[in-house]
């Protein structure tokens, strides 16, 4: 291949060469070089293979908006596909693939779909496949038999399986002026903001700032553009209040001034530094915003408009200027408007020949013709290409005199030989994230393209963004936003003198050559000028039903060169303007964003842990931590050998015969005081908390106001206006804001204060029939008998020096006692209380003998309390106060909520002596091979060391009623199917002697 | 989006919480109307514009305050405080003019 490198110029780095492979070929390049350009540089115009067709593409743009030369880039393993070529850096050791191909880029089979091009066209996957009745396999069936096919055969990148090993970072900025986009408008906005005393955040998606002025060939100051940009950048570097982030996509524009941006901090190194991320993602806060983005040119649609070689006039241009890259010797242009006559200009500096310039236009200024005589070109107006040839890269157009009434072409064709075409529909300004910021873009008829509205509060634009495509122009409305923003006022500026091409973008109003072949509108998605009609025809009028059925605009670019074109051509089949068909709304991401920076630091290490005050001790007394919610939880103090049952029905065992200890520091504890403390909790528990006497606790459930159970625990009566509520762990904080809403907003009148408490006490559960003997050996300053500590008594004594609240109270079943110290004090006690246990063989146990214990017992968790059971399915209706209005209480009783086909608590005991699993149904008759006829499920399950026998509480349809009867579990995903016996969930103890003592 | 707590000043909406309709009248507690209880629980005016809301300052001082939201711009035109007794004493955050941003 021969390169296209041209002896000079251009902003690369041409004393440094870097090696690079694309499709396993090495290539070089140099330092500035995108993918696109070396590759181009080197003489490839082959990247990849189109979305339906598998037509060949090379490269349209130079920029964010290239819809053609998608590729994947791999590190190692890890493959991030469909990045843009235009938008990679190269560095030595880059690998790069094209997409889409099989076997290779050259000799891809898929191509054959070419030939059948006319039956795939817009909505070919819904009406061939989802349709019609084919033998046995029909409408859905059918495809999801072909999916499979179609899949592999249309899509762009793969998607990798290698974990990504890279970092991602989140950053918070604050500023007073965001500036997006570093062309000669943001810089000025930049200095004028930065020179008024503003903080000032500088993004640019390139990786040099200074946009057009890197590649427009102007002189700006009696300096070329980029030295004036230069300049003007190094005198922002000068601010301390200024921050310029190269590199950076700022993608979306959210609510009260937010905005986000992804900067690609580590992608054109060989290797991330150690202390960087790969990507960062930027959550920037901005007073307000100047949105200085330019615009991006469009495509014109004609027949063989995406052959390789193909090129935006503006791409060219920058190619010539900024990579020292021709696109090719001998290049036709082919445009509507002024433009492009500058950027043939600029490519016959660069040394490649302009032989023709198509213009659709009846008839161009007198400064066109000089630029046309001064090229050498032969200036054909009025007509139009109607034809590329060439196969793998361009090797000629044919073009014909244009009718610009009809659209079409006719008359004569000619044959012309060229090996590039550089292409100019007209200039789009890139308003996305104004759009996204919920502005209105207005039509302008002389540019042809969508404008933003008039700038609100929030931004400001400046620059071809506003539709100002001169940089003259672009200085002063950047001086002008930096100024607006800014408060007004400012020094005066002198803008500088500004030497360019002659020329006007406006542009002709045709943006489509009809003609046979195709003409591909959205070059990403294969959406053709023919599909969008065929849409139409087949009714489809509104913009958004049209995008969505023909795909267009919905590729990665986003539509980027396809969106007005594709409106102009949707408006002329519906005989309507195009401000009359309208615009979609621009959404996030205005450009693809990587997993990983959405994903930064939300996961993983950053989640906070929380540890009781006795964790060190579990760990180092061999307990298996388990996670709950945010908790850590011993599950078992696993001796050697043991397995997980195993554990925990020892530790049931030695608690039932003779002492257990527990970690409750978890539960949820809120200190509720103040004179009108007792009757808040009468409001909020179902059951009355006023009448209970100071040094005692009760259980209480609380519900929410739809009559739903919500929550239960024990609240302790410290002082007449002093109580200790515990919440289950899980609902702790929920409980809490549950209790100051009420507070604030439905009972201000109320004096009570709540107080989370949870950290500040360390908590121990000790239980078992030599429980209490343990306690009289360690505590001091308070009996513990019958007489001192009743049920539901609570004391204050010491253990080992250190004060302790005893409250004897039991979830196990057992004689229990909770022991609750200051968390600092936490490890002493419970160490003090375990050696004290020493004589009776007290044992710590874990979560799951505290389950296997309250199972037993049919006490009711979160697996019960589930968000839609009432406080009568768990058969707590007697805690139902009738003397006094409750939070619930009046909902309640609603007939869905009494009904006797409700869930109810019950108990099940496998009859087959296997174990049961939570979520396995359980159904009246067992069908194992279709399984249905469900009566309910199991909550929670073990096996009962005092049964001798695997149990289970469940919710079932008329619990009750149900007693003594026989029916079935039927577990299918676990393959768990067996006979069953319903009975009372009071499995152990029913009366509750032991407890009771 | 910023809520301007009355007591801390504006903070960004992940310390808040979203604590249902400001335009719900809770019957009195002992009522037995159940559409006056139904209208409370359950009917909104999901309205697109101007919204009561009340909101908690549930990573700052906890307090309940009343917002009017905006439900299309997501633009906050008020915030009070819930219990009107209180005065709270607006803090301003001071910038540091000259950071780095």
């Amino acid at each position: 291949m021969t390169s296209r490198r041209t002896e000079t110029g251009g902003r690369i780095d041409r004393f440094r060469t870097i090696r690079f492979t694309f499709d396993g070929a090495s290539y070089t390049g140099h330092p500035g070089d995108t993918l696109a350009s070396a590759l181009l540089a080197s003489g490839v115009s082959l990247f990849g293979r189109s979305f339906k067709y598998h037509r060949p593409r090379g490269v349209l743009t130079a920029g964010v908006d290239e819809p053609n030369a998608l590729v994947t880039v791999l590190r190692g393993d890890v493959r991030e596909p469909n990045v843009p070529a235009t938008m990679v850096e190269i560095h030595d050791g880059l690998v790069a693939e094209s997409q889409n191909r099989f076997p290779s880029l050259s000799w891809d089979i898929g191509a054959l779909n070419q030939l059948a091009g006319k039956l795939i066209s817009a909505g070919f996957y819904y009406k061939t496949f989802m349709g019609p009745v084919i033998g046995p396999l029909q409408g859905t069936r059918f495809w999801m038999f072909c999916e499979h096919f179609i899949r592999r055969a249309a899509g762009l990148g793969r998607a990798g399986k290698a974990p990504d090993t890279a970092r991602y970072e989140n950053m918070n900025a604050f500023c007073d002026v965001l500036v997006v986009g570093s062309g000669p408008a943001g810089l000025m906005a930049a200095r004028t903001a930065a020179e008024a005393g503003k903080r000032v955040i500088l993004a640019e998606l390139d990786p040099v700032l200074g946009g057009s002025a890197n590649w427009s060939g102007e002189t700006i100051g009696e300096v070329p553009a980029a030295d004036w940009a230069a300049e003007a950048i190094r005198d922002l570097q000068e601010f301390d209040s200024v921050r310029l982030l190269p590199r950076t996509t700022v993608w979306g524009y959210y609510d009260g001034n937010s905005l986000v941006a992804l900067e690609r901090v580590g992608d054109h190194k060989e290797r991330f530094a150690t202390d960087e991320p790969r990507h960062r993602q930027w959550t920037i806060r901005a007073g307000s915003v100047v949105l200085a983005t330019g615009a991006l040119e469009r495509p014109l649609v004609f027949p063989g408009n995406d052959r390789p070689g193909v090129m935006l006039a503006s791409a060219a241009k920058r190619y010539a200027n900024e990579f020292g890259v021709l696109p090719g010797d001998k290049v036709a242009v082919f445009t509507n408007n002024d433009t492009a006559y500058g950027a043939a200009l600029a490519l016959k500096n660069a040394g490649a020949r302009t032989v023709l310039i198509v213009d659709v236009r009846a008839d161009v200024s007198a400064d066109m013709r000089a630029i046309a005589n001064e090229l050498e070109a032969e200036l054909l107006t009025g007509h139009a290409v109607v034809a590329t040839e060439g196969g793998k890269a361009l090797s000629g157009v044919t073009v014909q005199p244009f009718q610009a009434a009809t659209g079409t072409a006719s008359g004569e064709a000619r044959n012309i030989h060229a090996d590039g075409l550089l292409v100019s529909g007209g200039w789009s300004p890139a308003i996305h994230l104004a759009s996204q910021a919920g502005a209105r873009p207005e039509w302008d008829d002389g540019l042809q393209a969508f404008l933003p509205p008039q700038p609100t509060r929030k931004w400001t634009g400046a620059g071809a963004f506003n539709g100002a495509f001169s940089t003259a122009e672009s200085i002063a409305q950047g001086v002008a936003a930096g100024m607006a923003v800014s408060g007004g006022g400012g020094q005066r500026f002198e803008p500088p003198a500004v030497v360019t091409v002659a020329g006007d973008p406006k542009p002709a109003p045709v943006l489509e050559i009809r003609a046979d072949g195709k003409s591909f509108v959205d070059f990403q998605h294969d959406v053709t000028a023919d599909d969008v009609r065929l849409a139409h025809r087949e009714g489809f009028v509104s913009v958004e039903h049209l995008k969505r059925y023909t795909t267009l605009g919905m590729a990665t670019d986003q539509g980027k060169t396809s969106n007005v074109p594709g409106l102009a051509i949707m408006a002329a089949a519906l005989g309507k303007s195009i401000p009359e068909v309208g615009t979609t709304r621009f959404r996030p991401p205005f450009a693809g964003v990587s997993l990983g920076s959405l994903a930064a630091e939300r996961f993983g290490d950053l989640r906070p842990e929380r540890l009781t005050p006795m964790h060190d001790w579990h760990v180092e007394h061999g307990a298996t931590m388990y996670s709950a919610g945010l908790w850590h939880r011993p599950q078992i103090y696993g001796d050697p050998g043991e397995t997980i049952e195993q554990a925990y029905v020892r530790e049931t065992r030695a608690t039932r015969g003779s002492a257990g200890i527990v970690d409750v520091s978890t539960l949820g504890k809120i200190a509720v005081q103040g004179p009108d403390a007792a009757e808040f909790l009468d409001r909020v528990y179902t059951n009355m908390f006023s009448t209970l006497p100071v040094g005692k606790a009760r259980y209480g459930l609380m519900l929410r106001e739809d009559g739903i159970a919500f929550d239960d625990g024990t609240t302790w009566r410290l002082g007449e206006r002093d109580f200790l509520m515990t919440t289950t762990t899980a609902n702790a904080g929920k409980v809490m804001q549950h209790l100051e809403y009420f507070l604030d907003v439905i009972w201000p009148d109320l004096k009570v204060a709540v107080t989370s408490v949870t950290d500040q006490w360390a908590g121990a559960a000790i239980g078992g029939p030599n429980a209490r003997k343990i306690l009289q050996s360690v505590v001091t300053g308070t009996p513990v008998d019958d007489t001192a500590l009743p049920f539901m008594g609570i004391v204050h004594g010491e253990i080992d020096g250190v004060p302790v609240m005893i409250c004897r109270l039991s979830f196990s079943g057992e004689m229990a006692f909770e022991v609750y110290c200051g968390a600092d004090w936490g490890t002493h006690v419970w160490e003090a209380l375990m050696q004290a246990g020493k004589p009776y063989g007290l044992v710590p146990y874990g979560l799951e003998a505290l389950g296997t214990m309250r199972i037993e017992k049919g006490h009711v968790t979160g697996a019960e309390i589930d968000g839609r059971t009432t406080a009568r399915d768990l058969h707590l209706g007697w805690m139902l106060s009738k003397k006094k209005p409750f939070i619930g209480s009046a909902m309640m009783d609603r007939e869905g909520l009494i009904a006797s086909d409700r869930l109810q608590l019950v108990g099940i005991v496998a009859l087959d002596n296997r174990p049961l699993s939570g979520g396995a149904h359980i159904v009246e008759e067992l069908h194992e091979g279709n399984p249905h006829g469900s009566i309910g499920y199991l909550t929670a399950c073990c096996y009962s060391p005092s049964l001798g026998k695997y149990i289970a509480l469940a919710l079932l349809e008329g619990g009750k009623a149900r007693h003594g009867k026989r029916a079935f579990v039927s577990d299918p995903l676990r393959k768990r199917f067996g006979p069953v016996e319903i009975v009372s969930h009071h499995f152990f103890d029913p009366e509750g002697t032991r407890m009771h003592g | 989006m910023l809520i301007t707590c009355p007591y801390c000043g504006a903070r960004d909406v992940s310390e808040f919480t979203y604590q249902g309709d400001g335009n719900r009248q809770r019957p009195a507690p002992n009522s037995q109307d159940l559409d006056a209880w139904n209208d409370y629980v359950y009917d909104r005016l999901n309205p697109a514009g101007d919204h009561n809301e009340i909101w908690q300052h549930s990573g700052g001082c906890r307090t309940h305050i009343r917002v009017v939201r905006n439900t299309l711009t997501h633009e906050i035109s008020a915030v009070q405080p819930v219990r009107p007794e209180t005065k709270p004493s607006p803090v301003k955050p001071a910038g540091r003019r000259g950071a780095r941003p």
